[in-house]
């Protein structure tokens, strides 16, 4: 019974961890910007599969994981300066509309140049799994979780202490006031980006060793990590990663006891649930709005 | 444009273009082409009323449409049901589905309702894609003809009829509804929600009224479609679709009847030109998106409008 | 008409108003004043159920309309302007103001899908109402316009003729006079002046102590959420309390 329950809870708090960070790179663009990024899957794909054929080249695995991180948040300030920065003012059905173009884009040009096939990378230490009270974890789980959590603080750390964190803080909390105080929002935005994508593919590539990588892995993740954050509040770092825990072991619950083929599901019922009874998330501020 | 003169104009000139097409197109694929259009058109139609006119957005719509064709295809096959029983089983069926949730969906707006509409089409397509059973699972099923009183619809020219007609009627309609107190409701709803409720309006009755209405369109036209296409797959649910169908409203025109008809056209035809460039039609599409909402925010038919008028003064 | 018994409204630590009572008589005019900030925007959206409030009462003609939604108080014949403009650009002008007219016209979708006689006869007449109320306002030269083509001081009497669609018993007027020049606030005084003598019971806010003091018979004075003073131009102008808080100089 126990086992049973804790390898659920093992891959659910694995799979959490990703989506944690790509509820992070939502909520980092959410909150300087207001536009909710569905390219973001795109982000966590790509980071996973650059560094996967660049590992499968022959390019040592550190390399190729700087390489495909430093690619993809190239990427993230590209499409920010060539079609969000354009349509900064539009509303916000547009800004949705071009963010999912940007991510059709994205996995076209993906499955054009690297193909349909899956990739996989090597497990940064091995795979032997280790036994935790029974049941056995990977160890490239535990790479997974360390990491993300590494991010977190260093992303508190980044917004509290560093004057570039704060100014990003400050644009999310009040464009204008920020731009009043001198705070160059257009460059805020673009590094938003940039930092959101190079989240979104350390997750792809801390993932790729378990769940193998293909163009269009970016899919489900990216709107799995909203669900995520938008279970988290939409707010702040804590949030993020506590929605996606959630999120992770709820669905690797459900798999295990209730329904495999309906796991997939799971982020969506309760993005629905959330939505209709706790619109704010789980740790989203009160909103007053004055007309 | 609000004078009867304009509607009564544009319709017959549809009119008159869908009564000459047959006679100028080469051969049955491209009849095919027109019918696939029409078909298409109708959904859109109905879906701009939603998200152009009131203002509001799904990206979940494919969900209704497959809902429509699922029915069809399952109570005609498993359960023998006569075809125009289980198309008003299935737009019934979707139209209380699309009246229970839109309430709370509807309470929401820009970015969480776009997640929620979202998250409803993708359950809606993973219940599809699982209950192999009486949808044949991600393999998909195939569809038996379309008969009424005996009489089977079979063949392009037949098809071609049916199609144009409901076109010609769902524009009618659209039109009607647009020039109207309630269509006059739905764009105030959209323009400034708080001067419609001031005005009497009922907003949330309103949005719940054109959420089902473009709901129970979309399951129609799905059912159709499924009896024309003979084979459906649980794709027809999936989100790729609801995106298709979003960018056929915004290209084409949003708040824009006509505008949606060419939208519908434009990106029905595309997949079949982009049909020997795999992926490049998901890049395509990407790029129509991007770019007309850079820039051609309102979409093809209004901003074309919109330059012809000022070329005028 | 409509009577405001110990109104409070608080969003969480900030009292936006407190404690207000005030009677509006069928027919006149009336104004509320005071700096920003104390509370006139709120009480208008309390009156018009935008907000609900805290605690007290609203009577509409003996009834207590407090928490209601604006579109149930339109159905008990208020309606109301507003401060930042919420014209529908959208919409053509003559549309907008058909809009005011919502309640009156029929709501059926069927209907409506389906051009029925009725609908149509009364959809020439609401439009006939609306061009004439156009006239009225002074914006009939906008007759044919789009509301996005209207200059800013017609988009404003664009939304009194809108508000006046709805046949109202009683207007509310937030800042109709905020952003015009002289001429033509003195236009809105007019506007205003046979609104009135149309039978409607005007409640205004204003921060143009002139048009306030031609127009209101009776003026209630806020600050910082409470009432300062209340009656006639005459009386609030001599009231000590309101001169050092907010009149300053002479209008």
């Amino acid at each position: 019974m126990l086992p049973q329950f804790l390898q659920f809870l093992y891959s659910g708090m694995t799979v959490g961890s990703s989506y944690a960070l790509a509820a992070l790179g939502f909520t980092i663009i959410y909150n300087t910007s207001g536009v909710i990024n569905f390219a973001q899957g795109e982000f966590i794909m790509l980071g996973g599969m650059l560094a996967a054929i660049m590992a499968g080249a022959g390019v040592p695995m550190p390399l190729a994981i700087v390489g495909a991180v430093v690619a993809t948040a190239v990427v993230g300030l590209v499409m920010e300066k060539s079609v969000i920065e354009p349509a900064r003012n539009a509303q916000v059905v547009s800004l949705i509309i071009i963010t999912i173009g940007a991510s059709l884009t994205i996995r076209g040009l993906v499955q054009i140049w690297l193909g349909k096939g899956t990739h996989s990378l090597a497990p940064f230490s091995g795979d032997t799994p280790i036994v935790l009270l029974g049941a056995s974890l990977l160890p490239q789980s535990l790479w997974v979780l360390g990491v993300t959590l590494a991010i977190v603080g260093a992303l508190a750390w980044f917004f509290g202490r560093t004057l570039l964190g704060k100014a990003m803080l400050a644009t999310s909390h009040n464009k204008l006031a920020a731009q009043l105080v001198g705070i160059d929002t257009r460059r805020v935005l673009l590094l938003s980006f940039g930092l959101s994508a190079l989240l979104g593919a350390v997750g792809g590539i801390l993932v790729a060793p378990i769940t193998y990588t293909s163009y269009d892995a970016g899919i489900m993740l990216g709107l799995k990590g909203f669900v995520a954050a938008v279970l988290g509040g939409l707010g702040g770092g804590v949030g993020a990663v506590a929605g996606g825990l959630i999120l992770g072991i709820a669905e690797a619950m459900t798999a295990g006891y209730i329904s495999s083929s309906y796991k997939d599901a799971v982020p969506f019922v309760l993005i629905l649930l959330i939505l209709f009874f706790m619109p704010r998330g789980l740790f989203g501020a009160k909103l007053s709005e004055r007309v | 444009m609000k004078c009867l003169q304009s509607r009564h104009r544009g319709l017959l000139i549809l009119a008159l273009v869908l009564a000459v097409l047959p006679l100028v197109l080469p051969n049955a694929f491209y009849v095919d082409v027109a019918i696939r259009i029409a078909l298409n058109a109708i959904v859109v139609i109905a879906l701009n009323l939603l998200i152009g006119y009131t203002g509001q957005i799904s990206l979940g719509h494919a969900g209704f449409y497959g809902l429509g064709a699922y029915a069809s295809a399952a109570l005609t096959t498993h359960f023998d049901w006569p075809p125009l029983a289980a198309l008003a089983a299935g737009a019934l069926a979707t139209g209380l589905l699309a009246w229970v949730l839109a309430r709370p969906v509807l309470k929401l707006k820009g970015h969480t309702l776009a997640m929620a509409t979202l998250g409803l089409g993708i359950i809606i397509s993973i219940v599809i894609n699982n209950e192999g059973r009486w949808t044949g699972g991600p393999d998909g099923m195939s569809v038996p003809a379309f008969a009424l009183a005996g009489i089977t619809i079979a063949g392009e020219t037949s098809w071609y009829i049916v199609a144009a007609v409901l076109l010609l009627l769902m524009t009618w309609l659209a039109l009607n509804l647009i020039d109207s107190p309630v269509g006059r409701a739905l764009q105030a709803i959209h323009g400034s929600e708080i001067a419609a409720r001031v005005a009497g309006v009922d907003t949330t009755r309103f949005k719940v009224r054109v959420f089902v209405l473009s709901a129970v369109v979309a399951s129609i036209a799905g059912s159709i479609s499924a009896h024309y296409i003979g084979f459906i797959t649980p794709g027809m649910a999936g989100f790729f679709h609801s995106i298709e169908l979003v960018t056929m409203v915004v290209v084409g025109g949003m708040a824009s009847v006509f505008g949606s008809i060419i939208g519908a056209a434009l990106l029905t035809i595309l997949p079949q030109l982009l049909q020997a460039f795999e992926g490049w039609e998901v890049v395509v599409f990407g790029v129509i998106l991007m770019g007309t909402m850079i820039f051609m925010p309102k979409g093809l038919v209004p901003s074309i409008a919109q330059r012809l008028r000022s070329r005028r003064k | 008409m409509l009577t405001i018994e110990h109104l409070s409204k608080s969003f969480g630590g900030v009292h936006a108003v407190q404690d207000v009572s005030f009677t509006a008589r069928e027919g006149a005019i009336h104004s509320v004043i005071g700096p920003n900030g104390a509370g006139k925007t709120t009480l208008f959206n309390l009156v018009s159920g935008i907000y609900a409030p805290t605690s007290g009462r609203i009577m509409l003609n003996g009834e207590d309309v407090a928490g209601l939604a604006p579109d149930a108080l339109a159905r008990r014949g208020l309606s109301r302007t507003f401060q930042n403009l919420q014209v529908c650009m959208n919409m053509t002008a003559i549309d907008n103001v058909m809009v005011g007219a919502h309640l009156r016209l029929n709501q059926n979708l069927f209907a409506s899908m389906l051009r029925l006689p009725a609908v149509r006869r009364m959809d020439v007449q609401c439009r006939a109402e609306a061009a004439r109320l156009m006239e009225f306002v002074g914006v009939g030269a906008y007759k044919d316009a789009d509301a996005g083509q209207m200059p800013y001081g017609a988009l404003k009497r664009l939304e009194i003729a809108r508000a006046l669609a709805a046949s109202p018993k009683i207007l509310l007027l937030d800042e109709p006079a905020a952003g015009l020049n002289h001429t033509e606030t003195g236009e809105i005084e007019e506007l205003i002046r046979k609104i009135a003598q149309s039978g409607v019971t005007v409640l205004l806010v204003e921060h143009d102590m002139k048009l306030v003091m031609n127009l209101s018979e009776h003026i209630l004075v806020l600050d910082y959420g409470k009432t300062l003073a209340v009656g006639t131009g005459a009386e609030v102008r001599a009231n000590p309390d309101v001169i050092a808080a907010y009149l300053g100089a002479p209008a």
